[in-house]
């Protein structure tokens, strides 16, 4: 493996780089904070000709996701960003895009969701598109940006697969870092991801019906092949990550662990919070503390499986939410780790600490205290991690 | 008119033989709607890619797994028809530079009705009017969201009877007047806008040709006799859209580069509103009173329309 620089710059910039290595034949992009600079940046690249890409300023996110779906059907390799308000002006569009098997890519720029406004960083944008049946998958630095960017059309568009790819980088914390990274060379990209080789397209050649409306007689066995699709894409996503492995050297796995060996707590994280969590699991082993971690790297399609073999032994769990799922008593993670051990017979204890709201900064101390606490929980429950009232 | 009532003779020679939108739709027995989709199609030719918003067109011609397009269609979500057509125009273009689809010019066409173009399409389509795509959008309205079951929209007209606007103890009916949309168009500096009515043929597939070889956007507002949702005879479609244009309620006119035409002349005088009102269900509540106010507004707006016509001049004469 050839060594290779590294760069430091803006972690927004570098996806909207990596959009810019993928050949995209179109992108759609409605300026919205966080994510904004990879909205500029992206245009940066079309205006100097880096990326020969028809680059639609559109009006509205509705409108990106319409221009990317529209612009799939024909064939193209289509692109966009969003996040918050703007990932939910554009939610009526995402299972749409999923069952019509478009392979677009979004990035999203983790944000929290109105009311009230706030524009920092937390996942409740992409909890309420969990259902939409896009492969949905959380990066914790830059590096991981670049990489599952650059990943991302090559499972959208396999044929085992085509389905839409959302990647996760949260807003600001990780957006707005300036963070070493290293890209592959154009040449290595080009045969790493060919042109889209779409499947049936939009075209009068051989004219098709796309979106037909379907009454019960065809409606169910639509919503049970795109469930299937969803489901079945684990296997290729985990095989281009393994190629990916084999040429460029990083590691990617649905989930990840870090100490895990004979832990007794394991801390479940997403996203950025991962890096500061693993400090604060080195500070607890230290102070004798039995604790380690997981990192939940493919939100959609859930694993299962992996994570069940990744917190094998452990006595509790904390599921660390960024995201609050009102009404459930918990977060939408804590929710679907609990479902997975349902069908266990020994089960851990699993505790919910909602942390990290609105942009708020959650310290390796943090991770100290939720740990300890964890590790005297005698029953499963869930609390706002310091918020008072 | 002589070319239309000798239509049988001429039209084989005038229009294109061949059928884009074929029998075995659902639509409603006098459907204008699916008249005018087939007349639009045959102005537009095969090398064609229709986004259609939800509403009766889609449902009547798209029931999985049966269609009745010959030509590429798709079908995304209600408000968003121009914004998909975008993307397919931008999807058409990028690929054709790239040599990745034969170098044709392929036309994105959008088709919405009232709703799907004034009321929850407006924002789509204006911003597809703005970026100057290589697209025509087609709105046939059938003055009310006739899908729903005759919901009002901003295109019903006013005194109309609809499912959301019914008469009663304190009401008229349909209390505003007709949103003009073609005049949103030219506003955003369209090079062709056109009303269109497959009443008349001709008039209509010649407005689409047109369209049709522009490179750039252009918007055509057909309207779409619903004998459903207007209650009425469903023989009487044909009739009632030349009543449409021959009472001024709906005239057909095109903007080219800003200078208005009309297209099909009217006759002067005009045809009283309530031989056009008369027809239908949905005003057979309305006093005189009501039909005097509606009468008075039609006068207004076709003096509106005759002033542009004879005072504005094309933008390229300025």
């Amino acid at each position: 493996m050839a060594k290779r620089k590294r760069i430091g710059m803006e972690v927004a910039l570098a996806a909207a780089e990596a959009v810019g290595m993928c050949n995209v034949d179109v992108a759609a992009v409605y300026p919205i904070t966080p994510q904004s600079h990879i909205a500029e940046h992206l245009s940066d690249l079309v205006a100097d000709g880096k990326t020969d890409t028809e680059y639609v300023t559109v009006e509205s996110e509705h409108t990106s996701m319409s221009v990317c779906i529209g612009a799939s059907a024909t064939g193209a390799r289509a692109y966009t960003a969003t996040c918050a308000q703007g990932l939910m002006l554009m939610h009526e569009l995402l299972p749409i895009a999923s069952a019509m098997r478009c392979p677009i890519v979004m990035s999203v720029a983790n944000r929290p969701v109105n009311a009230p406004l706030n524009i920092l960083s937390d996942h409740s944008d992409i909890m309420p598109q969990r259902d939409s049946g896009w492969i949905v998958i959380f990066s914790e630095n830059g590096q991981e940006v670049v990489d599952l960017t650059l990943m991302a059309y090559r499972i959208a568009e396999d044929k085992d697969v085509m389905l839409p790819v959302i990647i996760c980088i949260d807003g600001f914390i990780l957006t707005h870092m300036v963070e070493p990274m290293e890209f592959p060379d154009q040449k290595e990209i080009d045969k790493f991801l060919p042109d889209y080789k779409p499947y049936a397209t939009l075209h009068p050649d051989k004219p098709l019906t796309m979106g037909a409306f379907a009454m019960p007689d065809f409606f169910p066995q639509m919503m049970k092949a795109k469930d299937m699709a969803l489901l079945n894409s684990k296997k290729t996503i985990v095989k281009v990550w393994d190629e990916w492995e084999k040429k460029f050297g990083r590691r990617y796995r649905p989930v990840e662990t870090y100490r895990t060996e004979g832990a007794e707590v394991i801390l479940v994280t997403m996203g950025s919070m991962s890096e500061t969590a693993e400090l604060g699991v080195d500070e607890l082993r230290d102070k004798g503390v039995s604790v380690g971690l997981v990192k939940i790297r493919l939100w959609r399609p859930f694993p299962s499986d992996e994570l069940k073999a990744a917190v094998k032994g452990a006595r509790i769990l904390a599921v660390m939410d960024r995201a609050i799922s009102p009404g459930t008593g918990g977060g939408p993670v804590f929710t679907d780790v609990k479902a997975v051990f349902y069908g266990e017979d020994s089960r851990p204890i699993i505790v919910n600490y909602v942390m990290g709201l609105g942009g708020i900064d959650v310290t390796v101390g943090d991770f100290v205290k939720m740990g300890e606490k964890a590790a005297k929980a005698k029953k499963e429950e869930y609390e706002f991690y310091g918020v008072m009232g | 008119m002589s070319i239309v009532e000798n239509f049988d003779l001429y039209a084989p020679r005038l229009i294109d033989k061949g059928e884009h939108f074929s029998v075995g739709h659902t639509g409603c027995a006098g459907c204008g709607e699916a008249l005018a989709t087939r007349l639009v199609l045959k102005g537009l030719g095969k090398d064609t890619i229709v986004s259609n918003a939800t509403g009766c067109l889609e449902i009547i011609s798209s029931r999985y797994p049966t269609t009745a397009w010959e030509i590429p269609w798709i079908h995304v979500a209600f408000e968003n028809a121009a914004a998909v057509a975008a993307g397919v125009e931008a999807g058409l273009k990028a690929l054709r530079r790239k040599g990745r689809i034969p170098d044709r010019d392929v036309k994105s066409v959008s088709m919405a009705g009232d709703g799907g173009t004034a009321d929850i399409g407006l924002q789509a389509l204006s911003g597809a009017m703005e970026r100057g795509h290589d697209m025509i959008h087609v709105c046939f309205d059938n003055e009310a969201y006739m899908n729903t079951g005759i919901q009002r929209s901003s295109q019903t007209p006013f005194g109309a009877w609809s499912t959301t606007s019914p008469p009663g103890e304190v009401s008229f009916g349909q209390r505003t007047w007709k949103k003009n949309i073609p005049e949103i168009i030219v506003a955003h500096n369209v090079a062709y806008v056109a009303t269109a009515n497959p009443s008349y043929p001709l008039d209509l597939i010649r407005k689409v040709e047109k369209a049709r070889k522009l490179k750039g956007p252009s918007y055509i507002h057909c309207l779409s006799v619903c004998p459903t949702g207007w209650r009425m005879d469903s023989s009487l479609t044909i009739k009632v859209g030349r009543l449409a244009l021959e009472t001024g309620i709906f005239p057909l006119y095109e903007v080219e580069n800003g200078k208005y035409r009309i297209t099909v002349d009217m006759p002067k005088p005009l045809r009283p509103v309530e031989d056009y009102l008369k027809l239908q269900g949905r005003f057979r509540h309305l006093r005189p009173d009501k039909i005097e106010e509606i009468q008075a507004r039609v006068n207004l707006e076709h003096k509106k329309l005759m002033n542009k016509v004879e005072q504005l001049q094309s933008w390229s004469e300025l």
